[in-house]
């Protein structure tokens, strides 16, 4: 019997198996997310959980990643609906270079309040299309939405954050 | 609708705000804290949605209150 096969029936074993070969790709699209590295631990823990606890509904012959991946970005959203307080960026991230240090630290800050401060399903497209780059289809996949959906979410997060720094008295492409 | 122009200069503020992540690196292996939540919450043997008892409860209570509706639905089985 295939490891999949093996997982959907409930085997512990071959359940070892797929989370040891997908942990760092689900932990990496968690942390991309939440931009918290112990939060992302926990939900990737929590999104294993609930793959096991759904896997009489997977079908071996799926895609696990993809069905891994939506579940993870569920668990994420989940978290940013919940998160009342804003989590900062810690500093063992790896982060890629700024392209512009001219950017004030207080403009940064400014910055960081108001994407902190929208609502999980924009913070979620806003970081996964604005940030990270990733395509609008992978997002749709991932989010289980559209891809118009993921298109009108993101151009209704890119307007609040613009209120959002005009009322932190920031200006962003005033016309 | 917000312009190109707009979008393109809030993710450059975006990005010198909020660095895109590099290859974020996992750095234990998860599998121990897994068991213990599995041990917590054991997931169910199957797992039934609500929604599937639901419809069951249902069907049975219309076929008890409406012994009559059984031949019909003989007939479109």
């Amino acid at each position: 019997m295939e490891l999949l096969e093996r997982f959907a029936a409930g085997d512990l074993d071959a359940f070892e198996v797929i989370f040891r070969q997908h942990q760092k790709a689900v932990y990496a699209w968690i942390v991309s997310i939440v931009r918290d590295t112990g939060i992302a631990e926990d939900l990737t823990v929590e999104t294993f959980w609930r793959i096991y606890k759904n896997r009489f509904r997977f079908h071996p012959d799926g895609n696990f990643q993809a069905w891994a991946r939506r579940i993870a970005t569920n668990a994420a959203l989940d978290h940013l609906r919940h998160a009342r307080h804003e989590t900062e960026l810690p500093e063992n991230l790896p982060a890629a270079p700024v392209a512009d240090s001219a950017v004030r630290l207080e403009t940064r800050d400014r910055i960081r309040k108001a994407f902190y401060e929208l609502p999980g399903k924009y913070r979620l497209v806003a970081t996964m299309a604005l940030v990270e780059e990733e395509s609008y289809s992978d997002i749709a996949q991932a989010a289980g939405i559209s891809e118009l959906l993921v298109k009108v979410r993101v151009f209704r997060a890119v307007r609040l954050l613009r209120k959002k720094l005009s009322s932190l008295g920031l200006k962003v492409n005033s016309q | 609708m917000i312009d190109q122009e707009t979008k393109k200069e809030m993710e450059d503020l975006l990005k010198q705000a909020i660095a895109p992540i590099k290859d974020p690196e996992l750095r234990r292996d998860l599998w121990p804290q897994m068991l213990n939540k599995l041990n917590e919450h054991p997931a169910p043997a199957q797992n039934v949605p609500w929604f599937d008892w639901a419809l069951a409860a249902i069907a049975g209570a219309a076929l008890i209150f409406f012994p009559g509706i059984i031949p019909a639905l003989f007939y479109h089985l």
